[in-house]
């Protein structure tokens, strides 16, 4: 199915009004915010400062209490196109012993409320191995995911977020647990990534100095104690699709 | 050796090979979603309803199957209630069960064999109408598996991820669930309730510690089932031991090998 490319300054996230409490304890308060196509948008806070509800309501795991959030222009209580969205979770997310090898696990990616109860076609085993390839990953294709090492584990996870080609990836600490070299090569990935291609990113992270240094210092929006820091797409030099082949050049 | 061409014993094999499809195929979903105790809170809940059947007369196998479906519902219910406690849900449906058994129980005749014959199997009773019954449950689970294993890989892999997806999480979940009561309540007349999670478990435990693959996991675990379930079968006609009790033995002294083995191989 052909779908409809967001232009380049096309709102891809709008919060608005967004609240939410566990019981008494009002974690988000009255937010508003807008993510645009190209946009990279670096949320950063403290423990128990609500990143991670915040993150939960845009996937899609709790449903907003009070307010809207509104995907590619749609509200979340709509939204179908989960396959717009890649979604790289925390490392400790899966059970390290669990039997799944590198390519079932990037394969899964393409496991989705369109593909239920239908095989896997030849076009998406081709869009495995190619991103695969783009992670530089295929070589352990066989091997168990908690075989490797953090820093692969992750690219692993980036690779199975990219395989539908997504118009938006969500990054949910995805260095914490790794080493400080992996940190590194990881945010250089993401940030290679961020500025040759036609993707929206958000992510959370606990890596003030890297978030800073890439998004600039100063929070576009603070609310309670979550800041947001964004990098927009006019700050990019085009909004030209790029091919992500080029990607593969910068995976370590 | 005779005994191995009796009607009664074909049908025990029969019955025998259909479960040990089953359980490890569903005993695999469960074990890695840490859910393996599922299997002994549901066949003591199954017990009740056999027990109940006995006291009215009705199919036991048939209400012990609807008392384990209405558990895995109310299992799935007090999951959500007490979310970080998930395990909790398993005590209280599990002793819920054995408490309404030993009622049943007492309201009838007290123990007697029948009802001790599900406690602890006997597969040589198997009649017609009990090996229809575990030919349909296997026929639903192999095609529910067959085509929403990607989906249940998911959902074991990393729940979150599932949900991301726009999969019906929810529903995934509770199909799982179901098929469980429907696995274990046709399985204990064939190895007991008191020892058909290990059908569910010990398979899947075996293969855990060879598979590299989902999809080898999955294979491995039914091969395990499959060869635990002939040769004990066969073993316990020959010398006239409790046919359940040789399965899961034999499945036990499988997974020390395995360990042994495997031991071995690293040093």
């Amino acid at each position: 199915m052909q779908q409809i490319m967001p232009l380049c300054h096309d709102p891809i996230i709008q919060i608005e009004n967004l609240s939410f409490s566990y019981g008494d304890q009002r974690v988000i308060q009255d937010l508003n915010f807008m993510v645009q196509q190209r946009d990279f948008v670096g949320i950063i806070g403290s423990n128990g400062a609500g990143k991670t509800t915040l993150l939960r309501m845009l996937v899609g795991l709790l449903p907003p209490a009070q307010g809207d959030i509104k995907l590619f222009g749609e509200s979340i209580r709509k939204f179908k196109d989960w396959n717009r969205i890649g979604y790289v979770p925390q490392k400790n997310a899966f059970n390290p012993l669990f039997p799944a090898t590198v390519r079932e696990v990037v394969m899964s990616g393409l496991y989705n409320n369109k593909n239920m109860f239908r095989r896997i076609s030849r076009q998406g085993q081709q869009q495995c191995i190619d991103a695969m390839k783009v992670m530089r990953i295929e070589d352990i294709a066989n091997k168990r995911i908690g075989q490797l090492s953090g820093g692969q584990q992750q690219r692993v996870f980036l690779a199975r977020a990219l395989i539908n080609h997504p118009d938006l990836l969500i990054l949910d600490e995805p260095t914490v647990g790794i080493d400080a070299e992996s940190q590194a090569s990881f945010f250089e990935l993401i940030t290679h990534m961020h500025e040759h291609h036609r993707m929206t990113f958000l992510m959370v992270s606990h890596d003030m100095d890297r978030m800073e240094s890439y998004l600039g210092a100063e929070a576009a929006l603070t609310n309670g104690k979550i800041h947001f820091h964004v990098r927009h797409s006019h700050e990019i030099e085009d909004c030209a699709e790029t091919n992500l082949q080029h990607t593969t050049a910068q995976v370590r | 050796m005779e005994i191995l061409w009796s009607d009664f014993f074909q049908r025990a094999l029969a019955g025998g090979l259909l479960i040990g499809i089953t359980a490890p195929l569903i005993g695999l979903f469960l074990v890695l979603r840490r859910l393996s105790m599922i299997g002994d809170t549901l066949s003591h809940v199954t017990i009740a309803g056999v027990a109940l059947g006995f006291l009215i007369e009705v199919y036991p196998i048939g209400v012990g199957l609807i008392f384990a479906v209405l558990a895995s519902f109310a299992i799935e219910k007090l999951r959500k209630a007490y979310k970080s406690y998930a395990e909790l849900s398993i005590a209280i449906i599990m002793s819920g069960g054995v408490a309404l058994a030993s009622l049943f129980f007492t309201l009838g005749k007290g123990y007697n064999a029948d009802v001790m014959s599900y406690l602890f199997g006997s597969i040589y009773t198997l009649d017609v109408a009990d090996l229809k019954l575990v030919g349909i449950v296997t026929l639903i689970v192999v095609i529910v598996v067959g085509f929403l294993h990607k989906e249940f890989f998911l959902l074991s892999f990393e729940e979150d991820a599932a949900a991301v997806t726009g999969l019906p999480v929810k529903m995934l979940n509770m199909l799982i669930t179901v098929m469980t009561a429907l696995v274990i309540s046709t399985a204990i007349k064939i190895v007991g309730a008191l020892l058909v999670s290990a059908l569910l478990t010990i398979p899947v435990a075996v293969s855990l510690l060879m598979a590299r693959s989902f999809k080898s996991a999955i294979i491995l675990s039914v091969v395990i089932g499959e060869i635990a379930v002939v040769i004990g079968l066969v073993t316990a006609g020959i010398w006239n031991l409790a046919p359940g009790a040789t399965i899961v033995l034999l499945l036990i002294g499988m997974l020390i090998l395995t360990m042994i083995a495997k031991k071995g191989f690293r040093a």
